[in-house]
């Protein structure tokens, strides 16, 4: 702003013994270009029309949405085609629908996370953070409902089932995982074995997790009776689901370690073990710590196979070898199904809607770790 | 500490595919030998197998013997990461460790052997193989930064100190310098010069004026056509190769005739 003004005062000064400045030119490169306002001005104008649309069928949000973005999408596209021409118009169409995709795509996810925080944040207090369903009746949740006391109860238990049998499923699936990732890539070679695990792997990725939780069940109903129920059945029921994700996102990683990296250790002597276990993984390690973490957000989730391996408890247990367990999955299934008191649903339901928040945001932390750890081990590019 | 390379009859194949032919060569310890020769000739491809890295492709076989001072490489029995150990190998593209400083990347052949080396120790092994390679002015300041931070013809030289830091007893050389610029290709020239007081060095190169500069012999190696294996045509003393070779094909390559 300020050159500009210096400008004019310099030129205003030698206006003696210049001729006057002719008017600015319009740059012809710039020619046949909507005006900077256009999309704005175009976007307030089909709101209004959308508006009185929208009014004409007894007006909401959605159908005014809807309108708008109709007539918006037609009206650039038209504008553009007349003012810059066919290809710019198409591109405008193109734009348009792009951005309208990711609005659709956007809306279930904005509308979740708008719904639990919305019912879930009032479940959340100390009490729910750090105490079980031990001891909670129908009782309990008729006198809060009827007398206005406090919402007894919480989800302490299932915190620590979730995380103690999410723990166990990681570790039984990473070293699996990530060992056969390794013999697939390494040394495997596209030989008859390696194209047979690639082929199961990919068939496991494919399992419904109520069979997985079925699998693990029989399995352990072999081994310790039919009765068996507890959280290390339920880990390895997760580990079928994990197993395959690990596989598939550490493969992935070490396929895309260059080639130039293992001969170089080669030719340095290296044996070929050490130069997977010092050379390739410590390159790959950053995307397969990320793949681990999703795989681990993909199953906390899981309540099929939760509900058939460990059972339900109302009580705090942290032994993952002994006795039933919850989750957070299963807490929340079993408050909305079959709610503690079967006269005033209420208590239960808001239980269940701030385990449902609790649930989100450990996956939500577990993303934004995966991020962190991506970070912090990949190759430094510093000078 | 070095020693000299014979090979007797050799074929390299690729799978079924004989890639070169019927190879007899003598390299002597302590000189420079540059291979040189069109693309595809299987210069690089001989020189994989002189340190059992041809093996590395899956395919890759070799018939004949590779003597190093007498032993054969290829004999039963003959571990070739202990092979790789002795001679070692600097390739075309720089490829220092991205996850490792300037100094793990010098001493990447002792750590990741999982050797113990006390700290003193290594510290002298850095500099000295740094010293070596004419990078340590450049980067004793930031020996604990990436080594994927250095320019490309540092990067090179960090990989010759890095080769160089397992004491071998030959260096192989493929195309070091196809990827650097003539700045770099001179300090990389210089350092061949000064390697081979120590060192066999066997180098494989486009450029024909690179072999003339730093080789004593120089090997000339050509293929027929297309899906025909690769020979060795003519191997000389350099001076004679460039200046009175005695086959015709040597002739045609180095005065730019044809290739």
């Amino acid at each position: 702003m300020s050159a500009t003004t210096t400008r004019k005062t310099s030129n205003d000064s030698r206006n003696v013994q210049n001729p006057p400045p002719v008017a600015r030119k319009r740059n012809s490169l710039a020619k046949g270009h909507l005006p900077r306002w256009a999309v704005p001005g175009i976007a307030a104008a089909s709101l209004i029309l959308g508006a009185a649309a929208s009014t004409l069928g007894g007006f909401s949000v959605a159908t005014l949405a809807i309108y708008t973005a109709i007539v918006f999408v037609i009206a650039s596209t038209v504008i553009t085609t007349l003012v810059e021409g066919p290809r710019q118009g198409r591109n405008a169409l193109a734009t348009n629908l792009v951005y309208a995709a990711f609005l659709l795509a956007l809306i279930p996810l904005a509308s979740v996370l708008f719904t639990v925080l919305q019912k879930g944040l009032p479940g959340i207090n100390t009490h729910f953070l750090f105490h079980s369903m031990n001891g909670i009746t129908g009782a309990v949740d008729n006198a809060s409902v009827e007398d206005g006391t406090p919402v007894l109860g919480g989800a302490y238990h299932a915190v620590i089932g979730t995380l103690l049998i999410t723990l166990w499923s990681t570790v039984i699936s990473v070293p699996v995982g990530m060992l056969t990732a390794i013999y697939l890539v390494e040394y495997g070679k596209n030989g008859p074995l390696a194209r047979a695990i690639t082929f199961f792997v990919d068939v496991m990725t494919g399992i419904p997790s109520i069979v997985a939780g079925l699998f693990a069940t029989a399995l352990f109903a072999v081994l310790l009776g039919p009765t068996a129920r507890m959280g290390i059945v339920a880990a390895v029921a997760l580990s079928v689901l994990m197993i395959p994700t690990v596989v598939r996102s550490t493969e992935e990683m070490l396929k895309i370690v260059p080639n130039e990296l293992r001969e170089a250790a080669y030719a340095l002597g290296v044996r070929k073990w050490r130069t997977i276990a010092k050379v390739v993984i410590p390159t790959a390690i950053s995307g397969i710590a990320s793949g681990v973490t999703l795989a681990i957000a993909r199953v906390i989730g899981e309540t099929a196979p939760i509900l058939v391996t460990a059972g339900l408890a109302n009580n705090i247990n942290v032994n993952v070898f002994g006795n039933w367990m919850a989750t957070l999955p299963t807490f929340i299934y079993y408050q909305i199904l079959t709610p503690t008191s079967p006269t005033n649903v209420d208590p239960s339901i808001q239980r269940a809607w701030a385990a449902a928040l609790l649930l989100i945001i450990m996956v939500m932390v577990l993303n934004l770790g995966a991020r962190l750890v991506a970070g912090l081990f990949a190759p430094k590019k510093g000078r | 500490m070095s020693k000299r390379i014979d090979v007797k009859d050799l074929n390299v194949y690729y799978s079924k595919f004989l890639a070169v032919e019927d190879v007899n060569i003598e390299i002597e310890a302590k000189s420079v030998t540059a291979f040189i020769g069109p693309s595809g000739c299987g210069k690089s491809t001989f020189l994989r197998t002189l340190n059992r890295m041809h093996e590395v492709i899956p395919g890759g076989r070799v018939e004949g013997e590779v003597l190093l001072d007498g032993d054969n490489l290829y004999e039963s029995g003959v571990d070739p990461v202990t092979v790789r150990s002795q001679i070692g190998m600097v390739f075309q593209r720089p490829n220092p460790f991205p996850t490792m400083s300037i100094k793990d990347n010098v001493l990447a052949g002792v750590k990741l052997n999982g050797k113990k080396i006390s700290r003193s120790d290594a510290d002298s092994l850095v500099e000295k193989s740094l010293r070596g390679a004419n990078l340590w002015n450049e980067v004793k300041d930031r020996l604990d930064k990436p080594g994927s931070g250095l320019s490309g013809g540092q990067q090179q030289r960090l990989c010759i100190a890095r080769t160089i830091a397992v004491k071998p007893q030959v260096i192989l050389m493929d195309e070091p310098c196809s990827a650097l610029d003539p700045i770099s290709t001179l300090a990389i020239e210089d350092l061949i010069n000064e390697l081979k007081s120590e060192f066999t060095v066997v180098i494989v190169t486009h450029n024909m004026q690179q072999a003339a500069r730093v080789s004593d012999k120089t090997a000339f190696f050509n293929i027929a056509g297309t899906g025909k294996p690769g020979k060795l045509i003519e191997y000389a003393e350099t001076a004679t190769i460039f200046s009175n070779p005695a086959v015709k094909a040597t002739e045609d390559y180095v005065s730019g005739r044809f290739g």
